[in-house]
């Protein structure tokens, strides 16, 4: 029954993905709370792997959390969910290219779209955000610790190189290290 | 991926022409699900059919899918090693700025009106906060701006009546 269960969510979550995989993040979320999947660091350990590994976020990610939940078959199931909507829409739309690229229904659908991924990465900012700095839930003697002001600092640092356009691998590798310092000499 | 799709398609194996990229990229935003997929299964129907589709998308599969599977068995092993649960403290907060990127870069390609700016307040507040179905609220805006435009035109018409 997991595997029906994989098959029809990462089904569900490639046909409703639009722009790219951070837009995915919100969706899994919800889709991994509904079925108890994941928990929410696990979530966002998924994602850092899945961007330092090639390939698409979303085609990693469903391999990821099928692997974790119904082992290899789990893998094989949700990743083909995830691909079969992108595949069957696109054959459509190849076989009648001219039609969708003039239709001023997809330019208006779009236009809804575009900005509703904006709010959708907003939404996996602000959840991650919070596994991140508020782990077990806002408390005010969270700003006491010293735990909450490295993670502050990885992420300020890390946003600038990110801005900078240095490679998104060497900024995980980079946090890492300093994760493990950290970690070690503040006895987090 | 992009420019790695236009040096192979276009310059190596010349299955299309540069131009043709373009309309490849627009595609593969305007529908849904992951747009190195999309490219891939469009570049396969043009050049090779629904064969080719299907083989062009199993290609671009299959190396993550293979790097995944290894990874995750490995994790598994690890996941209770303390230096490892440090590293990956650090590496969410990083997750954090990659994740800010994105947001930017497409707050940045959107439109910048009020029709914009009220979905996306509409979309963060619906999936952060109510935690509504992510589903619903995509087929909610595409439907929106499948609408809106209907809307201010059928206003515009009763003003000048």
């Amino acid at each position: 029954m997991i595997l029906l269960e994989l098959f029809l969510t990462f089904m569900k979550i490639g046909a409703f993905t639009f722009g790219g995989g951070y837009s995915m993040i919100a969706m899994i979320q919800y889709e991994a709370e509904q079925h108890s999947w994941l928990s929410q660091p696990e979530l966002v350990d998924f994602v850092a792997l899945s961007e330092s590994t090639p390939g698409p976020l979303a085609v990693n990610m469903a391999t990821f959390v099928g692997m974790k939940t119904g082992g290899l078959l789990g893998a094989v199931i949700a990743t083909l969910g995830v691909v079969l909507p992108s595949f069957v829409i696109i054959l459509i739309i190849a076989k009648c290219y001219q039609r969708f690229k003039s239709s001023k229904a997809v330019d208006s659908v779009m236009s809804g779209l575009k900005p509703a991924v904006v709010g959708m990465i907003g939404a996996a900012f602000l959840s991650v955000g919070r596994t991140v700095f508020f782990p077990s839930g806002l408390q005010a003697d969270r700003f006491a610790q010293a735990s909450f002001w490295v993670f502050l600092g990885i992420f300020a640092v890390s946003a600038v190189l990110v801005f900078k356009k240095v490679n998104p691998i060497k900024i995980i590798v980079l946090s890492a290290a300093v994760g493990i310092g950290a970690g070690y000499s503040l006895d987090l | 991926m992009i420019p790695l799709i236009q040096r192979e398609v276009c310059e190596n194996k010349k299955w299309m022409k540069e131009q043709d990229i373009l309309e490849i990229v627009a595609i593969a935003e305007s529908t849904p699900g992951p747009i190195a997929i999309n490219a891939a299964t469009f570049v396969g129907s043009r050049t090779g059919g629904s064969v080719g589709a299907a083989l062009a998308t199993l290609g671009v599969v299959l190396p993550s899918f293979l790097i995944i599977s290894l990874i995750s068995l490995v994790l598994t092993e690890f996941q209770s090693v303390r230096a490892v649960q440090y590293a990956f403290m650090g590496i969410r907060a990083a997750v954090l700025a990659l994740i800010l990127k994105a947001l930017w870069m497409m707050f940045k390609a959107s439109k910048k009106n009020g029709f914009s700016y009220f979905i996306m307040a509409a979309v963060l507040v619906l999936t952060a906060f109510v935690k509504a179905d992510a589903v619903f609220v995509i087929i909610g805006c595409g439907l929106f701006g499948l609408l809106w435009p209907l809307l201010i035109r059928k206003g515009h018409s009763d003003d000048t009546a």
